[in-house]
């Protein structure tokens, strides 16, 4: 029999392939993990962007990662029960995010506002005498600033 | 429930969502400058994302796949407005069909994440987060562009007085529309319209440009009934150019 722990120890290795130091668990998209009397692991997943091309992927990974740890029945399911947001990221995540030179979203009461796009503390010196440039950037998640301190352009993953 | 209806309100939902994603995508590399290039894309693909979830929960009422929906319909089986099928034309008038559907489209979405029908509301909510982003820009671009020059402005007038009767075109009501508002799963097209006057008007306000009076426009109508302009097919056909040479290629 598989137990819930040793399915999360395998999915914590599995990492958003756009974003190689966040671990899908750590960005959240892992829903739900169930195992079956019939020792058939279900694993549910929501995606991020409704449009991201990398769910797919991801959802590809997920398969991989478990058949090759030897787990013989299982289902991965896409799920919109419980939609992702940006709060799901988790303290780890955000560390990694900004480590990788992302500004990570602010975690935001209720409603996200659009007020919160402003003054994002730049990932390279921190200040937050910084303007968003555009709300698209290199992928669906980004969001392009730029930090009047250290005179560079940085990427946001930005609220959602 | 009334299940012919909702598959007529979800092909709606979801045929103008892939046909302004498509247009919307035609601005990758050739946008005016690089942040626009990059947010049409962005939004295009956020566009063909929406109409992915919409089909899905038609799937799931036992129509074909989505890739099946997507390209393998004629025009006359799309119910999309004209609106969304018309070519990009200039920025400026894809700038402002952007700012006109998508003020539609957030004010859909926040009815529709109140839906009767479960599967949809829960696709709604979801999406609406996404689709903030698409209403910042358009309102961002327009209050920039609408108090330039006198050539943005300008532009941005013709565009907005050309796009004005099409943009009408987007609340014809659904043959059960009826029972969609009694039954709480949507509300009437005439209600969703009078919201959207109020919220472009808000923004226009802070521009130089003039929303003609409403009321001496006739809507151009006929898409959700499968009446299309003449630039859908050929659209269609160049979404469809790879499946139709190879039905069982992946890509």
């Amino acid at each position: 029999m598989w137990t819930k722990e040793e399915i999360l120890a395998l999915l914590a290795k599995v990492m958003d392939p756009e974003i190689p130091v966040l671990s899908l668990l750590d960005l959240g998209v892992i829903t739900d993990i169930n195992i079956t009397q019939e020792n058939q692991v279900m694993v549910r997943m929501t995606p991020t962007f409704s449009g991201c091309p990398a769910m797919e992927y991801m959802r590809r990974s997920v398969e991989e990662t478990l058949t090759e740890a030897g787990v013989q029945d299982f289902k991965v399911q896409m799920s919109f029960d419980k939609p992702w947001n940006t709060n799901k990221i988790t303290a780890n995540g955000r560390k990694a995010l900004q480590a990788f030179g992302l500004a990570p979203p602010p975690v935001y009461q209720v409603v996200p506002d659009l007020d919160i796009l402003e003054h994002i503390a730049c990932p390279y010196c921190n200040s937050t005498n910084t303007i968003l440039r555009t709300p698209f950037g290199p992928t669906l998640c980004r969001a392009m600033h730029y930090c009047n301190n250290c005179r560079q352009m940085f990427e946001q993953f930005k609220p959602l | 429930m009334n299940e012919l209806a909702i598959k007529e309100l979800l092909y709606t939902l979801a045929d103008n969502q892939l046909i302004l994603g498509h247009r919307n995508s035609e601005w990758t590399g050739i946008g005016p400058i690089l942040e626009e290039d990059i947010a049409f894309s962005s939004m295009a693909q956020d566009k063909l994302g929406h109409s992915l979830a919409f089909y899905t929960l038609l799937h799931e009422l036992g129509e074909s796949d989505p890739d099946t929906l997507a390209f393998m319909r004629n025009a006359a089986q799309f119910h999309c407005c004209h609106l969304v099928e018309l070519p990009i034309g200039e920025y400026d008038f894809s700038l402002i069909r952007h700012f006109l559907y998508d003020h539609a489209e957030a004010i859909r979405f926040e009815y529709l994440a109140q839906s009767s029908y479960e599967p949809a509301a829960k696709v709604a909510a979801k999406l609406r987060g996404e689709l903030k982003y698409h209403l910042l820009h358009a309102n961002t671009m327009v209050k920039q562009l609408g108090n330039a020059t006198a050539e943005s402005i300008s532009r941005l007038q013709q565009s907005l007085n050309y796009a004005f009767p099409y943009a009408l075109g987007m609340f014809q009501p659904s043959p059960y529309e009826a029972d969609l508002a009694s039954s709480n799963i949507f509300p009437r097209e005439s209600n969703i319209q009078a919201q959207w006057l109020e919220s472009i008007q808000k923004i226009l306000a802070q521009t130089q440009l003039q929303q003609t009076a409403v009321h001496t426009i006739s809507p151009v109508l006929g898409g959700r009934l499968g009446q299309h302009s003449e630039y859908l097919q050929p659209l269609l056909d160049e979404m469809a150019e790879v499946i139709n040479i190879d039905p069982s290629t992946e890509w």
